[in-house]
């Protein structure tokens, strides 16, 4: 993974990449320079009503299709559920336990702490002190149906010194509101992989939280594929030094489709370090995925090392993404920190390449394509779940180049 | 484990073929005749700039450069009339000057595809095994190399030699090698020179070494050698044109000394995997 970003660095550099968003050095958020610049508030409540009802103009609402939300955002509480089915390893336990028993990061917007609220007992994964499970915790969660909103809160617990990989993967039919909080004890290590592979009428709303402790390691991947809408805000918050974070995500929007992920890294604490990679192609008329990348340095986070990076592959002209990297900076003592956006189309000179090989012109679109995700996919270290996830990669590629 | 290949014969006729630079069409080959019969080998020799390249992308297929005038058939069949992919699967090669890096796609399943479009169909799986790995090791090539992403932080020596294994596994009826000698040390040189070589002695390959120095040439004897300059071909001989070249260089063309090495062909191709900067 390392050298995969030491490429595409030394690329952007080379072309002089698009970049899009700001850098802000020395700059409090709240102090803006104009007003693209005016940050969210980063308002976390465990209230509902302590957010606004979202009307699209905010800020952390702009690209979303706010009348595809309502039914979301109107919705009243409900005890409908998605159905669960699980592996468990031994040394792995998946508990219901009641809202409130589990001190989870506050929620970002009004949606995550409706999700909160309503949810009733969370779906908790334990993974005790200093346990290493030899295979993933696999829960499926599935929707029945887009009649009831469902709320539901989905706890990763992993103690301290544990090593664990917890597979989330949705599909169905579902209107879905949610909160994901991962608790990453001290030493702690945990790789992450939700996958949305949604039937095509599905609404899901979701943020994961996530805390680290100190020295802690988290390895997350989002694989978003099918969903009429899908927004994703993930957060991360440090709670002691040497914490390493890696964000990695792949989109895959078809016509109509709305891919939206929202990352915010909040760097706290001294020393430590996060990596951002979200990739997407866009196939389709309408077919749109937002990425934001928000990493703040607060003046407390010496020697931060950061950087982020968003590509997306334009497979047809009428698809749309927007991509907007921010990061704000309060403190000089760093190691590093920096961003790359990229949107764009086929490299006329890869398919020549590979044409001039013989390789029909869709089968060589294909395999950019498929290289372009492969990059993240088969960093995952998961054989099975790197097949698997090529699979449903290529299911959308039959698609797009049918 | 040589696939056998009837040879062709590639007609250039006349040729003359523009870019478009800053929304002009710009006349870069100014009617370039040449005539490559299966089992020959032709040395094109010119100054940086002369066009070679241009000749071998337009013989290619390269979208960037159009045909305005002229005709190129591989034994008698418009190859001009045919896609890109339908070119190589005719029996065209070309072995770029800059190879192009197509990151998360690997070595392997690169060569298994294209083997597979030129053959028209797959390799028996346990052979294209072997065969891979024993054109790689006459190679010198590292058996790792194939997992790795097609030319993508690939040294000079090794962007050249992945085009060398291309040709030898790929056994094309004409192959253009581009400047394939070009920044490559000694044994590098001899290497791929010994690629080459091989496949010439099947018999049939015609070849086209487009090279700025006469040095490959020790490696690699030519059957003619082609004079090169301002977008055609200005003087044809046999291989002592190479040693008259190396000794006088090109001022009796109207071209200042022989000029280093490292024209700029084709605009160093973004490596952005897959992305370029929308228009
Ligand atoms: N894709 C291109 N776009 C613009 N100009 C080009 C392009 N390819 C070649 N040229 C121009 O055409 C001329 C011949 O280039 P080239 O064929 O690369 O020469 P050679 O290979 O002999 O060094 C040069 O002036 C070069 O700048
Ligand atoms: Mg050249």
């Amino acid at each position: 993974m390392a050298d995969v970003l030491a490429t595409e660095r030394a690329a952007l550099k080379e072309t002089g990449g698009i970049t899009d968003g700001s850098i802000a050095v020395g700059v409090r958020p709240s102090t803006p320079r104009s007003p693209a610049d005016v940050r969210p508030e980063r308002l976390r409540s465990a209230d509902p009503d302590a957010f606004v009802l979202p009307t699209g103009r905010e800020e952390e609402w702009r690209f979303t299709p706010i009348d595809r939300v309502r039914p979301l955002l109107d919705a009243a509480p409900s005890a409908a559920h998605l159905s669960v089915d699980s592996e468990v390893p031994p040394g792995a336990e998946l508990l219901e336990l009641p809202a409130g028993s589990v001190d989870v990061p506050l929620p970002v917007d009004r949606l995550a702490a409706l999700a909160l609220a309503r949810a009733g007992d969370a779906l908790v994964v334990r993974v005790p002190k200093g346990a290493e499970l030899d295979a993933p915790v696999v829960l499926r969660l599935t929707g029945t149906g887009t009649g009831e909103v469902v709320w539901g809160h989905v706890v990763l617990d992993i103690a301290e010194q544990a090593r664990a990989t917890v597979v989330l993967e949705h599909a169905g039919s579902a209107h879905y509101a949610a909160c994901v909080s991962v608790l990453i004890g001290d030493g702690a290590q945990l790789q992450l992989v939700q996958v949305q592979d949604w039937a095509p009428d599905t609404l899901h709303v979701a943020h994961v939280a996530s805390r680290l402790g100190r020295d802690a390691r988290l390895l997350s991947t989002q694989v978003s594929l099918g969903g009429d809408l899908v927004r994703i805000t993930e957060t991360v918050d440090f709670d002691g030094p040497g914490g390493d974070v890696e964000l990695r995500g792949v989109s895959f929007a078809d016509g109509g489709q709305h891919l939206e992920h929202r990352l915010l890294v909040d760097h706290s604490a001294p020393h430590c370090r996060s990596r951002v990679t979200y990739k997407s192609a866009l196939q389709g008329d309408e077919a749109h995925t937002v990425w934001v990348g928000d990493v703040l340095i607060r003046a407390a986070a010496e020697g931060t090392d950061t950087y982020e990076l968003n590509r997306n592959l334009l497979l047809t002209p009428e698809a749309r993404a927007d991509s907007v990297p921010n990061l704000e900076i309060e403190t000089g003592e760093i190691a590093g920190a920096g961003h790359a956006s990229a949107t764009g189309r086929f490299d006329d000179e890869q398919l020549f390449y590979l044409r001039a090989r013989g390789i029909p012109a869709d089968d060589a679109r294909r395999m950019v394509v498929r290289g372009f995700f492969a990059e993240v996919i088969e960093s995952l270290g998961v054989p099975a779940l790197e097949e698997r996830l090529m699979a449903l990669i290529e299911d959308e590629l039959g698609r797009a180049f049918a | 484990m040589t696939v056998p290949t009837a040879g062709a014969t590639l007609e250039i006729r006349d040729l003359h073929v523009s870019v478009e630079t800053d929304g002009a069409d710009k006349e870069i080959l100014t009617g370039v005749d040449l005539t490559i019969r299966p089992g020959e080998t032709h040395a094109i020799m010119g100054p940086n700039g002369s066009g070679k390249s241009t000749l071998a992308y337009a013989v290619a297929g390269h979208p960037k450069y159009t045909v305005t005038a002229g005709t190129v058939t591989l034994d008698g069949e418009d190859v001009l009339a045919m896609s890109i992919d339908e070119r190589a699967r005719a029996g065209l090669f070309l072995a770029m000057q800059y190879p192009v890096e197509v990151p998360g796609v690997s070595v392997s399943n690169f060569l298994r595809s294209a083997a597979t479009a030129i053959r028209g169909e797959a390799p028996k799986l346990r052979l294209w095994v072997k065969e891979q790995k024993e054109a790689m090791s006459r190679l010198e090539m590292d058996p790792g190399f194939s997992e790795r992403s097609v030319n993508e932080g690939f040294s000079g020596g090794e962007k050249k030699r992945h085009e060398i294994l291309q040709l030898e596994l790929l056994r094309p009826k004409v192959a253009i090698l581009d400047e394939t000698d070009s920044g490559l040390d000694v044994d590098a040189l001899r290497v791929v020179s010994e690629g080459v070589n091989r496949v010439r002695a099947g018999g049939t390959t015609g070849v086209v070494l487009i090279t700025h120095y006469t040095r490959i040439l020790n490696y690699i004897s030519p059957d003619f050698v082609h004079v090169f300059v301002k977008g055609r071909i200005a003087e044809s001989g046999g291989p002592e044109l190479a040693d008259e070249l190396e000794a006088h260089g090109y001022a009796k063309y109207g071209v200042d000394a022989l000029t280093p090495a490292g024209g700029r062909g084709l605009p160093t191709s973004p490596v952005l995997p897959g992305v370029v900067a929308p228009a």
